[in-house]
């Protein structure tokens, strides 16, 4: 089946299993391979994206799901070479390590913070409770996240 | 003004937040075949029959492959000392001895093919008696390999005394041992099996072209596969390519190879295409290895003063199924046995036994914080039964600051340390009396929610078994500079770390200096990055061959300026050497290196340190326990860490809190659970609670630095100082909510269950 | 990882959906969100042959006040039930139970009525939704039936919708006073151990179990109590009578009931019932 998605601003369409997940259209499909697979339960959120504008998790959408639809990766974050925030944030606090939770913590977090102008620690923690990291200890993750919290350009992308 | 000891940001980033690393499965192949492993959902079983019939009929595949035709010598054993009878087959040969065991492999033409067709092999297992528990296993009623006789896992040699295990003798319980002790208090301690959850599982990928192999590998140490698949293929070295791309966390688990991984080149000689495979986090749950898996039986005794006299270990391990490293965690345990404390007397006996479980392998601490969990309790324990302060009797007991280098009774000798100063600092940091105080208002009222402090004084060894680390420093005709680096980093900063050592050393700006690791056809020999050890052996190593260059280049430059050698100083700010009082006669590096000729300015070093370095530190945990549920809440993690001189405290840092997470999540989370038909109960994330960022707090943790003497770094080991010891100091809180009301422990992980079951009893006896 | 090979219809209307499953069978499954039939397709616990997407039947998402009730689109998303102001100020433990399913990715995509469909007694809004009084509005090739929520879940991943049935719309009392969510988890994005959902209903407490049984239940030894004038701690006790909890790694029946009766006390002292 045909499914067609605007993918980082550009679109696309590729032929696909009905049975593909939306991470595997955007990894082996388009070649975007700076989502991961971290899990096959929906609980570590390396695939986490934005599907319209909000956070999901690429592994539990079927691509035929998100035809038509916007995604925004983290490849598709930065504009222009310029940083967002968050992913500023995350470098200025040492909020990864080997790297591979980051997209999708990243993304998390974006959405966390278009939706949320005041965050406490505890907030962070919450929001991210969809997101597991193993390197970090989440602490350099949540201070780059408040570091960000309030100062977001307003409105979802 | 040295760039050394500074928070430098991490050059590794920009990239894995732009475009993400680019891991094993990440990497683009043409062509490729994949593999699905079919796995055992039974224990222990005979293989009666496999039928591929199905599978082969199946869309896409190309082959259905068992041990039969897996035409290899057998595989190496996974670690020295195990018992040769008890070798792993690379797919079961007649008998599964764990679920997830290899039974065969698919081929086909692309994953979902694989795995399609991978569901359709048919298996005919006749059962076995399955036996799970250690303590079971050890009677040796179910024995997994007939012909060992035995589930004992090691064979000792009678002559090498291996990471300074002794031999039969210390086997002997001495009845008498505690004569002496007005106190003796005993305890049994779980220190159960968790599971190392890298969130990149296992990958592997080959290509053969030209007779040459090049494997990309999920790896902790390139160079030590490419030596595998060399002596597996009987190739010669310089036939095989190892690259380790960007790896996705390691923690020990990805430290050696597995048959999965080994039998992607072998598929991709086989068919004369590439070959790739990734795993499933089920699978990797099931297979790629579990952690610690040790039952201890304790023994302190000592004064009712406080003074401690004799400690003793006795140590089950459990192996898994096919002896890995996990069977000689023992011996680690061993070495760092009775802590940082002055204890005359110990005592140690352990046993490894396979059990028909996943095999145990090396997982962040590998064998230490076994130990410093088994003494911190100890030490707790111990202070409850004399009504003392747990920070006092720490106090009395401590290894004296003037008393270093200290070779402990099991023959650790450690290098540099300060433990009171270091206790002193955490109680202050904490406000232990205000903490204490809290506590006792609690009390008074019969709070719902008592609270707990836990602490935990650790010592612990890195670069335990100091091997020779490769570092090269080269500066180009441009004036950059690039290093080539056997340790194989995989989150832990060494592209930032080695660039601040050659920007220090030579005045090249951190930006300018290339790091290269994880490339055997680059990197011409190495170890890899595990153990703790990178900074004091490839980090050393890198930094003297970085000296070296500067003495090259102040060589060159005196020919150059025609100056005598003495007379020419390197301004580090300008990257310039010139001739003292005559800036205008220099030359920059880049000039030098076009000037070097045909070899290049370059140096290299090969760096092996004079023996493991011990980092210590304090880590007291506040946990607020809900009496009424049994849930508990980590409130607060104050930790002092001293890891020698630190290079860079951002990166520091970050170890720690790494280590902090993953050792409050053995207290307090984490079990990997098998019933009684060996079935894994947790094999997924969502059944095995990997800990998030909801259980924890922000850490407080402060650095004290006691430089270590052993290399001119001053630099120890830090990355796996965390679980050492927040894994104690969590649990000692849990229980020290609890005292009052009559517990005196609590198994990992303090779930909500086990707490409110030794309330219960408590409650119960009582009632009595 | 890989779901079995499916084919996919899209539906265009909630019609449309129960033509295509009467068409294909047993072995047709709707989606809306996702987020419990994938998880499941993954794992190949579950591998029906056709998915007919009713993802994108905007118009099944809504919440209206409706006089006595709040009337709910069986598409609405828990993220829209989180935030949605008609809901907070009118069925206030709906949209907070909302707000704790999984995690913030899940609920950008999760519905309700998935989840109710769904069945699974350890999710937290049929709880919510039995506590509520709620009426499922179901559509058929019979066309629409009304089946209230204490005859909806019959047991364990086991409704009253037929295999050619859809939930179109949820229907719960107004009850814009106390409330509370008792969820007793290890880790935020865990399924609750135990959870109670506490809310005043017409003047009454309304009190709900999470994974105490087959299905979600009403504490009605409780309910009772308290109506009866029992006080708050008192009634609780009652909390696990006519249960039957299942025991796992994470506890035992014993310890699921001692849960019940201290989350219920808990979720009736938040709620501000006396």
């Amino acid at each position: 089946m045909k499914v067609a998605i605007e993918v980082n601003g550009q679109p696309s369409e590729r032929d696909v299993e009905a049975r593909t997940l939306l991470v595997f259209y955007l990894r082996n499909h388009l070649g975007l391979t700076g989502t991961n697979v971290g899990c096959d339960t929906s609980s570590c959120g390396a695939c986490t994206v934005l599907l319209d504008g909000e956070s999901v998790k690429s592994c539990t959408v079927l691509a035929a799901q998100a035809d038509g639809c916007a995604v925004t990766t983290i490849e598709g974050l930065s504009t222009d070479g310029i940083l967002h925030p968050v992913q500023e944030a995350f470098r200025q606090h040492h909020a990864l390590q080997c790297g591979y939770c980051t997209p999708g913590m990243v993304m998390a977090a974006v959405s966390l913070l278009n939706e949320h102008d005041d965050l406490t620690d505890a907030d962070v923690r919450e929001g991210l409770e969809g997101n597991l990291c193993r390197c970090t200890g989440y602490h350099n993750i949540v201070k780059a996240v408040l570091s960000v919290a309030g100062q977001m350009p307003g409105g979802a992308r | 003004m040295s760039i050394l000891g500074n928070r430098v940001l991490r050059k590794e980033d920009p990239k894995f937040l732009t475009v993400g690393g680019t891991y094993v499965d990440d990497v683009r192949l043409t062509g490729a075949l994949h593999l699905a492993y079919v796995r055992s959902p039974v224990a222990h079983a005979r293989v009666r029959s496999i039928d591929a019939a199905e599978a082969l009929a199946s869309p896409g595949v190309v082959a259905v492959h068992t041990a039969a035709d897996v035409d290899l010598a057998p595989m190496p054993p996974g670690a020295p000392f195990v018992n040769m009878a008890m070798s792993r087959p690379w797919l079961a040969e007649t008998v599964v001895r764990f679920v997830g065991d290899l039974v065969a492999m698919v081929v086909a033409e692309s994953r979902e093919e694989a795995v399609d067709a991978a569901e359709l092999v048919v298996v005919d297992y006749e059962p076995l008696p399955v036996v799970v528990g250690p303590e079971e296993a050890v009677e040796d009623r179910i024995v997994l390999f007939p012909e060992a006789g035995t589930n004992l896992a090691l064979k000792l040699p009678d002559e090498i005394v291996p990471f300074g295990m002794a031999k039969a003798e210390e086997t002997e319980v001495d009845p008498n041992f505690f004569d002496g002790c007005e106190v003796v208090v005993r305890q049994r301690i779980v220190n159960q099996r968790v599971a190392p959850c890298p969130l990149e599982v296992r990958a592997a990928a080959s290509v053969v072209e030209d007779g040459r192999l090049t494997h990309w590998s999920a790896t902790q140490a390139p160079h030590g596969v490419k030596t595998t698949l060399a002596q597996t293929f009987g190739l010669d070295e310089s036939e095989v390519h190892v690259i380790a791309p960007d790896v996705g966390g390691g923690f020990g688990a990805k430290m050696g190879t597995c048959p999965e991984e080994l039998l992607v080149p072998w598929v991709a000689r086989q068919y004369g295409r590439p070959a790739r495979w990734v795993e499933t986090r089920m699978e990797s749950m099931m297979a790629l290895g579990h952690g610690r898996a040790q039952i201890q039986d304790v023994e302190i005794g000592g004064t009712r003063e406080g003074e401690i006299l004799a400690y003793r270990l006795a140590v089950l391990q459990d192996a898994g199924a096919y002896p890995n490293f996990g069977a000689l965690l023992p011996m680690m345990t061993r070495m760092m046995l009775t802590g940082v404390y002055e204890i005359p007397k110990f005592g140690f006996t352990s046993r490894s036994v396979v059990t028909n479980t996943n095999p145990v392998v090396a997982y962040r601490g590998a064998g230490r914080p076994e130990a410093s969990a088994a003494i911190e309790r100890a030490v707790d324990l111990f202070a409850t039964e004399i009504g003392m302060d747990p920070a006092q009797v720490r106090r009395r007991n401590l290894i004296k600051k003037d008393a270093f280098p200290y070779t402990t009774p099991t023959g650790s000798t450690y290098d540099s340390g300060d433990y009171e100063r270091c206790l002193d600092m955490a109680l202050a940091a904490a406000d232990y009396p205000a903490l204490r105080a809290e506590q006792a208002r609690r009390r008074q009222a019969g709070d719902v929610r008592q609270l707990g402090i836990g602490l935990a004084t650790y010592v612990e060894i890195t670069n335990g078994v100091p091997g020779s680390e490769f570092g090269s420093v080269e500066v180009r005709p441009d004036g950059t500079a690039r290093v080539l680096t056997g340790t194989s980093p995989h989150g832990q900063g060494h592209e930032t770390a080695w660039s601040m050592i050659v920007a220090d050393h030579l005045g090249i700006s951190v930006e300018d200096v290339e790091v290269v690791h994880g490339d055997t056809d680059l990197v011409p020999r190495g170890v890899g990055t595990f153990g703790s050890k990178s900074l004091q052996s490839g980090g050393v190593a890198v930094h003297e061959a970085a000296g070296r260059v500067v003495e090259k280049a102040t060589e060159l430059a005196s020919e150059l300026l025609e100056a005598n050698p003495d007379d020419v100083v390197l301004d580090k700010s300008a990257g310039r050497f010139h001739v003292v009082g005559n800036p205008t006669a220099g030359a920059t590096w880049g000039e030098l290196a076009s000037a070097a000729g045909d070899d290049g300015l370059s140096a290299e070093s090969d760096f092996t340190a004079p023996g493991p370095t011990f980092p210590f530190g304090t880590h007291l945990v506040v946990a607020e326990v809900d009496t009424e549920t049994g849930m508990v809440r980590i409130t607060r993690v104050v930790t002092v860490d001293d890891a020698g001189t630190i290079l860079n405290p951002l990166l520091a840092e970050g170890q720690i809190h790494g280590g902090i997470a993953q050792g409050v999540a053995q207290a307090l989370l984490e079990e990997v659970i098998y019933d009684d038909e060996g079935n894994l109960l947790t094999s997924n994330l969502a059944d095995y609670t990997m800990v998030s960022a909801t259980e924890l707090p922000s850490f407080e943790t402060t650095r004290m630095e006691t430089p270590t003497p052993l290399n001119p770094l001053g630099a120890k080991g830090i990355g796996e100082a965390g679980t050492i010891g927040a894994t104690p100091a969590v649990q000692n809180a849990v229980v020290d909510a609890l005292t009052h009301l009559g517990v005196r422990h609590v198994e990992m992980p303090t779930t909500p269950l086990r707490v409110w079951r030794a309330l219960s009893d408590t409650e119960a006896k009582e009632a009595q | 990882m890989i779901p079995v090979t499916f084919d996919y219809e899209r539906a265009e209307s909630a019609d449309e959906a129960v033509a295509l499953l009467t068409e294909h069978g047993e072995d047709a499954k709707l989606i809306a969100g996702g987020h419990s039939l994938l998880p499941l397709m993954k794992l190949r616990l579950a591998s029906p042959s056709v998915l007919v997407d009713v993802g994108r039947l905007d118009g099944l998402s809504y919440v209206r006040d409706v006089g006595d009730t709040v009337s709910i689109g069986a598409l609405t998303r828990h993220h829209t039930l989180e935030t949605d102001e008609t809901l907070r100020r009118e069925a206030p433990l709906l949209a907070a139970v909302a707000g704790r399913v999984g995690d913030p990715q899940v609920r950008h995509r999760g519905t309700i009525g998935g989840s109710i469909a769904h069945g699974d007694p350890a999710s937290d809004l049929p709880a919510a939704v039995l506590a509520l009084d709620g009426q499922m509005v179901i559509v058929g090739p019979g066309g629409e039936r009304v089946v209230a929520a204490g005859d909806f879940f019959g047991g364990f991943l086991e409704t009253a919708l037929g295999p050619d049935e859809m939930l179109t719309e949820i229907r719960v009392a107004k009850s814009p006073g106390g409330h509370a969510y008792q969820k007793f988890v290890r880790r935020a994005q865990d399924w609750a151990m135990v959870g109670v959902a506490v809310a005043r209903v017409n003047g009454s407490s309304a009190v709900a179990l999470v994974n105490m049984g087959p299905t979600p239940l009403r504490a009605t030894a409780v309910e009772d109590a308290l109506a009866a004038g029992a006080p708050a701690a008192e009634a609780a006790q009652l909390a696990d009578r006519d249960t039957d909890p299942t025991e796992d790694a994470n506890a035992t029946r014993d310890f699921r009931r001692h849960l019940a009766r201290v989350l219920t006390r808990r979720a009736l002292e938040g709620a501000g019932v006396p």
